[in-house]
């Protein structure tokens, strides 16, 4: 560890008292989780402007599959944090198999969100309209979730190259934790999209 | 490497934090499945998900073990561009809304 005698608002060597890399990926996960606020106010506006707003979603099957979706991402976020802990141990097997239950949950995530994906394509939403009415509905929905899978699909390929890396002793505990970093925010995103996509267009009976 | 405080809190700490996201989600669906009326049912949704949200960033993404000169400058900036986000683009969804509906 650097020297931190000097006061960390003075500037001292390493005033968070942590390395380069996860300051980075912090600071990434700062600009990106702007990005995903952004396109969540631009879907509230709309959502808000419109009194005509569609519903479609019921409890089953759309909004039970999210659920399920929200299960397996939460679910891969605890398996990653033991992921990441097994590796500041030293344990490589144990941490690699932990992350490889984790891009396990990013990929039933990754099948069962296309599913719903084709499930809604057959019904006629897409981008630009849907037989409800306000046709920004599709395009709220795809971008939002579109680039949430986006996030999800590129956090499975990472994933992969740290366990791969890391087991075969190329990486350090450090591009474990980091990586974990980035998996928990896709998590903590996707805490915002369910509710406010899925659960506030529950079909109104 | 692997930090000062890292090892002192092991898997039950985690399972109890997984334990609770899972609670909070539950409430959020069971809220959607009996219907509470929209403006209440948002309130409850973004305090709900705000909870978890802090859940995970504290614990999982371990920001709380973390020295606090990091908290204190990731977090405000993002707070108060999403508060930026949301005063300017709110009100104007409410007076659209009053304009439609007139």
């Amino acid at each position: 560890m650097a020297d931190l005698s000097v006061n960390a608002w003075a500037g001292g060597e390493a005033p968070y008292a942590i390395k380069s890399k996860k300051l980075g990926m912090w600071l990434f996960i700062i600009s990106d989780a702007l990005t995903f606020s952004a396109l969540l106010v631009a879907y509230s506006y709309s959502r808000l402007a419109n009194p005509n707003w569609p519903t479609p979603f019921e409890i089953y099957p759309a909004i039970t599959l999210s659920t399920i979706m929200t299960f397996c991402l939460l679910s891969s976020s605890v398996t990653m944090v033991m992921g990441v802990s097994a590796a500041h141990r030293g344990l490589r097997s144990t941490a690699v198999k932990w992350v490889l239950a984790t891009m396990a949950g990013g990929l039933a995530f990754v099948v069962l969100h296309a599913n719903e994906w084709i499930h809604l394509l057959h019904t006629g939403v897409t981008p630009f309209q849907n037989p409800w009415g306000v046709p920004l509905f599709g395009a709220t929905f795809f971008t939002l979730t579109g680039l949430h899978m986006t996030h999800v699909v590129c956090g499975v390929i990472y994933l992969g190259i740290i366990a791969f890396g890391f087991g075969r002793g190329k990486f350090e505990g450090l591009d474990v934790e980091v990586a974990g970093l980035y998996w928990h925010f896709v998590d903590l995103v996707w805490m915002f999209i369910f509710p406010l996509v899925y659960l506030m267009s529950n079909k109104i009976t | 490497m692997a930090g000062n405080g890292h090892q002192h809190h092991g898997s039950r700490l985690y399972l109890w934090v997984w334990f609770w996201l899972l609670a909070l989600t539950a409430v959020e669906v069971f809220l959607a499945y009996i219907q509470v009326p929209l403006n209440t049912m948002l309130v409850l949704l973004m305090a709900l998900s705000t909870v978890k949200a802090a859940l995970i960033i504290a614990y999982f993404m371990h920001l709380r073990f973390e020295r606090r000169s990091l908290t204190w400058t990731l977090m405000p900036p993002l707070v108060i561009c999403i508060v930026l986000m949301i005063a300017f683009a709110f009100p104007d969804g409410f007076r659209l809304l009053e304009m439609r509906k007139g």
